[in-house]
């Protein structure tokens, strides 16, 4: 509501909203738990992010830096857990994610499916850069981005984002 | 009043206590059989591995009928057409028996020992890291089934990876599509060998061969057993494309042997046992054999045993007839009484006079 004089959107799209405790915990765990082992039957399901997506719809939706940035940390150390790489790999990659996006949040009308699409494809793209950057600088790992791959795997998201955005609309709690 | 706002200060507490569990389970490490691994670690695999053992049982469960269903309709035609691959197979076999024999016994005069993968478990894949940049498979087996941290992980096809980390009813898999994976490889047919590890892309490369080696698309590669951890001979893949990488060596891309992407149980090598090659049913070996093995260029008079109609001497004859002598060929007197025996019994079997082995090949593994 604060930001309401720096931003370009309409009152209605400065709305902050909360979300039950279940649903803020339970949620993330539901579906970095799905994408850890879906994969084994349906293999095509490796090439989403569920936890970037949370993270992202969170930090729209609550509007609030401090928020965004810890629900991005701890759905990304949620997604460590799962992996052999040291924790904070996702952890950091998903802080600034959630900062960010929390950040633009503010500024711009993130309701709108277009403007969500815009919003996962380029924060996925920056997630990866983190998390590319964090194996290449900090773990010394010969890291190479493929990047018709990294567009495909953007826009896949980025649809995925539109649906699961506009389901999870219903459980807003308006402030 | 707002739920959160009446009972602040539980609340605070609650989000202070967690973030400091949180905290020590980060940096502690707990120890298990297979070493030490972090506490958040643990708690997470160990939460999730049932839930998932149930998800993947039940879809088991629910395809195999329908499965059931489907083979039941198409059996007869699958019967018919497996009826004529098989007679087609025994005759493969059959060929491929001698070759094998003849292997066996060449390695037998050589001293060669291999590891020899003496008891596996099959388990199910039950989940994975849900990252594309960390190629791990979770398995349905762990200490409990006597699984062990660095075990190779292999299918019928070829092998997928090694343990990582074991919990008492989980493992960890890394994939040898991970770019921390590293597989010591043989080309098949140059007998070239390189590491083979993975990339953030999931696809699988051979690294340091040498730029000025020819390696064509098409050839297979296997386990050189160099790493200490595969045994040799196992399939790796084939090469779909060779060009010329950066530091003098071939940029070579590899076609899993395994479908790494549709993995749903494999098998754990729990017990190699290094062996030297089982030579009790291909008979004896003659003197004549070993001296044409090791001075391959000695003409076939005068290694020949004296009698003319000796079974060692002919294959010794048939190399001196070539310009180039060829390793010893099989022996003609398996097990037949009707042929004469070799004129020496094979000294290669004893321990102490083994000949010494080729330089690199016929160096037995750790």
């Amino acid at each position: 509501m604060r930001a309401a004089n720096l931003s370009y959107t309409s009152r209605e799209q400065v709305e902050v909203y909360r979300f039950s405790w279940p649903l803020s915990v339970g949620l993330p765990i539901l579906l970095v738990g799905l994408q850890a082992f879906v994969p084994v039957r349906l293999h095509f399901f490796r090439i989403f992010d569920f936890g970037l997506l949370l993270t992202v719809f969170f930090a729209v939706s609550r509007r609030s830096q401090l928020s965004g940035l810890l629900t991005g940390a701890a759905i990304g150390l949620l997604q460590d857990c799962f992996t052999h790489t040291p924790f904070g790999v996702f952890g950091i990659a998903k802080t600034l994610v959630g900062y960010g996006a929390s950040s633009i949040g503010i500024r711009i009308d993130v309701e709108n499916p277009g403007s969500r699409f815009l919003l996962v494809f380029f924060f996925y793209g920056v997630h990866q850069a983190v998390v590319v950057a964090i194996e290449r600088e900090l773990m010394g790992q010969s890291v190479h981005l493929n990047l018709g791959h990294e567009a495909g795997a953007a826009v896949c998201n980025s649809v995925m984002a539109v649906f699961l955005f506009a389901y999870l609309n219903r459980f807003k709690i308006r402030i | 009043m707002n739920v959160l706002s009446r009972h602040k200060n539980t609340v605070v507490l609650t989000t202070v206590l967690l973030a400091q569990l949180l905290a020590l389970a980060v940096q502690v490490k707990r120890q298990t059989a297979e070493g030490p691994v972090r506490v958040i670690r643990l708690v997470a695999v160990s939460s999730l591995a049932p839930f998932e053992r149930l998800f993947i049982h039940t879809g088991e469960s629910v395809r195999g009928v329908w499965a059931n269903y489907i083979d039941l309709r198409n059996v007869r035609r699958e019967n018919l057409r497996l009826k004529a691959e098989s007679g087609q197979m025994r005759l493969d076999r059959a060929r491929e028996q001698e070759d094998a024999r003849q292997a066996r016994r060449l390695q037998a005069l050589l001293g060669f020992k291999e590891q020899w993968i003496d008891a596996t478990v099959a388990a199910q894949v039950i989940g994975t890291s849900g990252s594309e940049s960390s190629n791990l498979l979770y398995l349905d087996k762990g200490t409990k089934d006597g699984i062990r941290s660095d075990m190779p992980v292999i299918t019928p096809d070829g092998i997928v990876g090694k343990v990582l980390t074991v919990y008492d009813e989980t493992a960890q898999v890394l994939m040898i599509s991970d770019p921390t994976s590293g597989v010591g490889a043989t080309l098949a047919n140059s007998r070239l060998k390189g590491i083979v590890n993975g990339t953030s892309g999931g696809e699988l490369r051979l690294n340091y061969i040498m730029g000025d080696e020819t390696v064509r698309p098409g050839e297979a590669l296997v386990t050189s057993g160099g790493d200490r951890v595969f045994p040799k001979g196992l399939p790796i893949g084939t090469v779909v494309n060779v060009s010329m990488g950066r530091n003098l060596f071939l940029d070579i891309k590899l076609k899993p042997a395994v479908d790494l992407d549709r993995l749903e149980e494999v098998l754990i090598v729990t017990e190699q046992k290094p062996r030297a090659p089982d030579t009790t049913d291909l008979g004896s070996i003659g003197a004549a054999d070993i001296l044409a093995q090791h001075l391959p260029g000695v003409p076939a008079s005068s290694v020949a045993p004296p009698q003319p109609s000796s079974a060692a001497a002919a294959p010794v004859t048939a190399h001196a007839e070539g310009s180039k002598p060829k390793p010893a060929a099989p022996v003609p007197a398996h097990g037949d009484a009707s042929k004469p025996k070799p004129a020496v019994p094979a000294p290669a079997h004893a321990e102490g006079s083994k000949p010494k082995p080729a330089a690199g090949e016929g160096t037995p593994p750790q």
